[in-house]
């Protein structure tokens, strides 16, 4: 039994994906040069008006409902106040009481780093998921400080989570299938090198047991999902070991530096801060009727758990090649496409993640840029069932199509990879086969049949590859 | 010389006179009259001139944008005027050139209007003389020891000076209509969401409202015709259809069977000159010999409206106003060392004593601990005061009140005592918590100081159209226009 419970939540900060920023039409772009994507409202000029983003809060809303939350039918955004260069009004529209979804949850699933062992599945709660706009990226010089405005005004989701995660593990695997539910159903890419997901982690820790939180400590400055992981990990040793040592913990802002692998104090919080939230008098509230919520259901994508279970039950995947195939959608969707093609769907699996995937991540390309159709894949598969061309042409095959394109029939009959299935043909080659190998041939008498395997594989080499496997080993048998 | 919009559009629709001239004309009195009334902070002549030359142009071509093409109109100055500084009598503001057109200039482009100068106010539209400017203190043009009202008082000072035919002004508390009143010149404040906010640099996001101020009330109607309508920049505007407000002041309005209410609260208090109240006596007597009914309404929610008002617009203000704190643009303190002081000193430099007043005041309702105390509790009374005029609009058609309590204030008179003068809008502020329209017409003058008393009338929302068409019977049939 550990000493400690550990307490942690989320607060995710995720880019919505939309053509134009929150509150105006400039371009929502990562990358553009610093101050080109502005305009009067995002930089806070005198006299603007904010005018919403509706897609943003549709995409708000699907979040929600992928989330299981509920949808609030009146909601309304209110002005977060704080000065901050990297502000352009000095005020955030942001949301506070009345968020456009609430009470949540997802299911967690995924791998405890130090075992590799599978976590238990466990529901996470969603506090709430609110909307807001981004503000500008600051870069610090050695003499001054730059602003990029390019960034404020984005339109930018913040999703809470319960203090529900007691590990580094199930943080990792919140984040995971947070991060798989927003690109699934086209909310944001969540490239958090991107900025497109932003992660601050709450932890405390109490004596085993008890009920009253311990003191909060918050983890900013987290650049990957490997990077937050590591500084959970280094926190709750370094939380524990204060304990340990009898140490009263302050209420404190802590970031995490990878190069040293440990969390440095950023500044202690005396004080709440007062952000004297108050409703934004420039926008009205905003309302969703039962038939607009169902709208937006309707056009709700199937979530990943969802597929994952339907693949498996469709078409009989093991539970990790589902898991596999249903990480990113892109490759789900490839998956079914292909299999839908075919009389072997397994099959199909197995092409993806043994060949599609690894040839994928060597070019460094993405699903939507493969060279192969899933078309194109399953007739690979089927011409291997119909005994056209064996398995290993099939993967040369597979090479020729993924490097230069082209459809597998027209590959083997430009190459000469045609299966040989003309029993004289093979029967030539066995005969040279065991002509050539008397040696072989004497073993195999007297009683050792692995070498079988030997003569298959003397054949398959005399016909380059494209012998009829199980013709071969019928005549060698009966030759021998 | 012509000096209203519709005698001027008459004018030069007939071929009478230029734009050019009529420009001329009143680019002339403004340089003889701004010495003693300094209405505006800037006028640029070439500017004008140049549209007036093009105004000329398209009407000699049959090519008019509307009737009212290559006719001047002067803007408060806290409308932005792409090209223009828009300071908001301001210091902070004071190198800041619009890098865009208000939707009411972009539409008063649209007609031909040509925007002419920059009317003095109080710093953000934060007083009620014009004596809170950073540049300039305008006169009152009936007598120049006095103020014009504010914060459109530059607004009000130059048509009353007749430096332009009309002008137009903000109203956030009664900014309108009670510089009108205290120029002897019409004032209407428009139903909340009738004219786009956008490119009006917001005091009280929730209060302010874009309004003509002009010679009579055909001008109003013809003015707020051109720049009201529905503005998808502005998520507060109303999506309305309307039909033109000038055309239906074509003959004057018969009032019998019209109700007029007479809220007791109104009449009651102290504090009310007599001198006023006799004025508005003899407007009210005037509108029972055209026909118009009287009844008597109550506001009893009424004498909350001044803290109210105080708490929520300076809790909007403070916020609103935080953005001027010199990083992207506006006045910088040159000898801050970090950044902390480079917020104390450009702000503290920058703003004016009553606008740091009303900020520190906003940020202290809304702070954590206050705020149910304060900003919580006067969203309730709006609420209440808004049920009290709806009810009272049972009643009646439209109601009638003094438009300020006195006449206008000698300068200086408030300079100590912030306080009484926040008092002296109970009259006007009720319209903006409501959101409702209202306009103050010129009703006589006082008996004893001789100078000019506004009466006003007050509209359910969107009620413009009769609220235009009794105050245009109630002027036709007065003899009393006086300039
Ligand atoms: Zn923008």
């Amino acid at each position: 039994m550990e000493k400690y419970d550990v307490v942690i939540g989320l607060e995710v900060h995720v880019k919505v994906r939309t053509e134009s920023k929150m509150f105006c039409s400039c371009a929502n772009l990562y990358g553009a040069e610093p101050n080109t994507l502005v305009c009067p409202v995002c930089m806070g000029y005198p006299g603007v008006l904010p005018v919403p983003n509706k897609e943003a809060i549709r995409k708000t809303v699907l979040a929600g409902l992928m989330t299981s939350c509920d949808i609030s039918k009146f909601s309304k955004f209110d002005r977060k106040s704080y000065f901050s260069p990297d502000m352009p009004k000095n005020y955030q529209i942001s949301q506070y009481d009345l968020p456009f979804c609430l009470a949540g949850n997802i299911l967690i699933s995924g791998k405890r780093f130090s075992d590799r062992e599978p976590l238990p599945e466990k529901s996470i709660g969603i506090t709430r998921i609110h909307l807001e706009e981004d503000v500008a990226k600051s870069t610090h010089f050695p003499k001054s400080s730059g602003i990029d405005f390019n960034r404020a005004g984005g339109p930018l989701m913040e999703i809470v989570s319960e203090p529900d995660m007691t590990s580094a593990d199930e943080a990792y695997a919140y984040l995971t299938v947070l991060k798989r539910i927003m690109r699934y159903a086209d909310i944001s890419n969540c490239d958090m090198e991107k900025g497109e997901l932003r992660c601050d982690v709450n932890i405390s820790l109490k004596p085993a047991g008890r009920k009253e939180f311990g003191t909060k400590i918050e983890l900013k400055n987290l650049n990957s999902f490997r990077s937050i992981h590591r500084a959970i990990d280094h926190e709750i040793a370094r939380q524990a070991a204060e304990l340990d040592a009898g140490a009263p913990l302050s209420q404190e802002t802590r970031g995490w530096n990878d190069d040293k692998g440990s969390t440095y104090l950023m500044r202690v919080k005396e004080t709440e801060s007062d952000y004297r939230y108050f409703p934004e008098p420039d926008l009205t509230p905003i309302t969703f009727s039962d038939e607009e919520i169902d709208a937006i259901r309707a056009e709700m994508p199937e979530t990943p758990d969802a597929k994952k279970q339907r693949f498996i039950e469709n078409f009989g995947l093991t539970p990790y090649d589902s898991e596999v195939l249903t990480n990113e959608k892109a490759v789900a969707d490839y998956f079914e496409k292909a299999a839908t093609k075919s009389s072997n769907p397994k099959q199909i699996a197995n092409w993806i993640i043994s060949e599609l995937l690894r040839e994928l991540a060597n070019s460094a390309n993405e699903i939507s840029e493969c060279p192969v159709p899933p078309a194109n894949l399953a007739e690979l598969a089927e011409l291997i069932n119909k005994g056209t061309i064996s398995g290993k042409i099939a993967k040369q095959v597979f090479t020729e199509m993924f490097q230069n394109g082209g459809s597998p029939a027209a590959i083997i009959e430009a190459k000469g990879l045609l299966q040989v299935s003309d029993s004289s043909a093979i029967e030539s080659l066995v005969d040279q086969a065991i002509t050539e190998n008397q040696a072989q041939v004497e073993q195999y008498r007297t009683g050792n049949q692995k070498v079988l395997q030997y003569f298959v594989g003397q054949v398959m080499k005399l016909s380059k590859g494209k012998a009829n496997p199980q013709m071969v080993v019928a005549m060698l048998k009966e030759k021998l | 010389m012509e000096k209203t919009l519709h005698e001027i559009s008459k004018s030069l629709n007939d071929g009478a006179v230029t734009s050019v001239e009529v420009c001329e004309a009143f680019l002339g009195k403004t340089e003889q009259m701004e010495p003693s009334i300094q209405a505006f902070i800037s006028v640029d002549v070439e500017k004008i001139l140049k549209m007036a030359v093009e105004a000329d142009s398209r009407r000699t071509r049959g090519d008019s944008l509307s009737p009212l093409d290559g006719v001047p109109v002067a803007l408060k100055d806290n409308i932005m005027e792409e090209g223009s500084v828009c300071s908001c009598a301001s210091k902070i503001l004071s190198n800041v050139t619009s890098p865009y057109d208000a939707t009411v200039v972009a539409k008063m482009r649209a007609a031909g209007i040509i925007p002419f100068g920059r009317a003095n106010m109080d710093e953000f539209a934060m007083g009620s003389t014009c004596e809170n400017s950073a540049f300039a203190k305008t006169a009152n043009p009936r007598d120049t020891t006095r103020v014009p009202g504010g914060s459109s008082g530059g607004s009000a000072a130059a048509v009353a000076a007749g430096e332009v035919p009309a002008a137009l002004g903000s109203d956030t508390g009664g900014s309108i209509r009670q510089p009108a009143s205290f120029c002897g010149v019409v004032g209407l404040k428009p139903t909340y969401g009738r004219v786009s906010r956008y490119g009006l640099v917001a005091f009280a996001s929730s209060l302010d409202q874009i309004g003509p101020i002009t010679r009579d009330t055909r001008d109003a109607a013809l003015l707020l015709d051109a720049i009201s309508g529905h503005d998808p920049k502005d998520s507060t505007s109303l999506n309305l259809e309307s039909a033109s407000l000038a055309d239906t002041l074509a003959e004057p309005m018969d009032l019998k069977g019209i109700k007029i209410g007479l809220p007791k609260e109104y009449f009651e208090r102290d504090g009310l000159d007599a001198d006023v109240e006799k004025v508005v006596d003899e407007a009210i007597a005037k509108f029972k010999d055209m026909g118009a009914e009287t009844v008597a309404v109550s506001l009893p929610h009424a004498e909350f409206a001044v803290a109210a008002y105080y708490v929520i617009a300076t809790a909007e203000a403070s916020a609103n106003l935080a953005r001027f704190d010199g990083i992207r643009y506006g006045q910088r303190s040159v000898d801050a060392l970090d950044l902390m002081e480079t917020y104390l000193k450009s702000r503290g430099d920058g703003f004016g004593e009553e606008v740091k007043r009303r900020i520190l005041l906003g940020t202290f309702v809304l702070s954590s601990g206050y705020y149910d105390a304060y900003y919580l509790k006067a969203q309730k009374a709006r609420t209440l005061i808004r049920e009290d005029f709806e009810a009272a609009f049972e009643k009646c058609d439209i109601m009638l009140s003094p438009t300020t309590p006195t006449t206008a204030f000698k300068s200086g008179e408030f300079a100590s005592d912030p306080l009484q003068m926040y008092l002296a809008d109970i009259y006007t502020i009720s319209l903006n918590l409501t959101g409702f329209c209202g306009i103050s017409l010129p009703a006589g003058n006082s008996a004893s100081d001789g100078m000019p008393v506004g009466v006003q009338l007050m509209g359910p929302a969107l009620g413009e159209e009769k609220l235009l068409s009794v105050s245009h019977a109630f002027e036709t049939s007065t003899v009393y226009t006086q300039y």
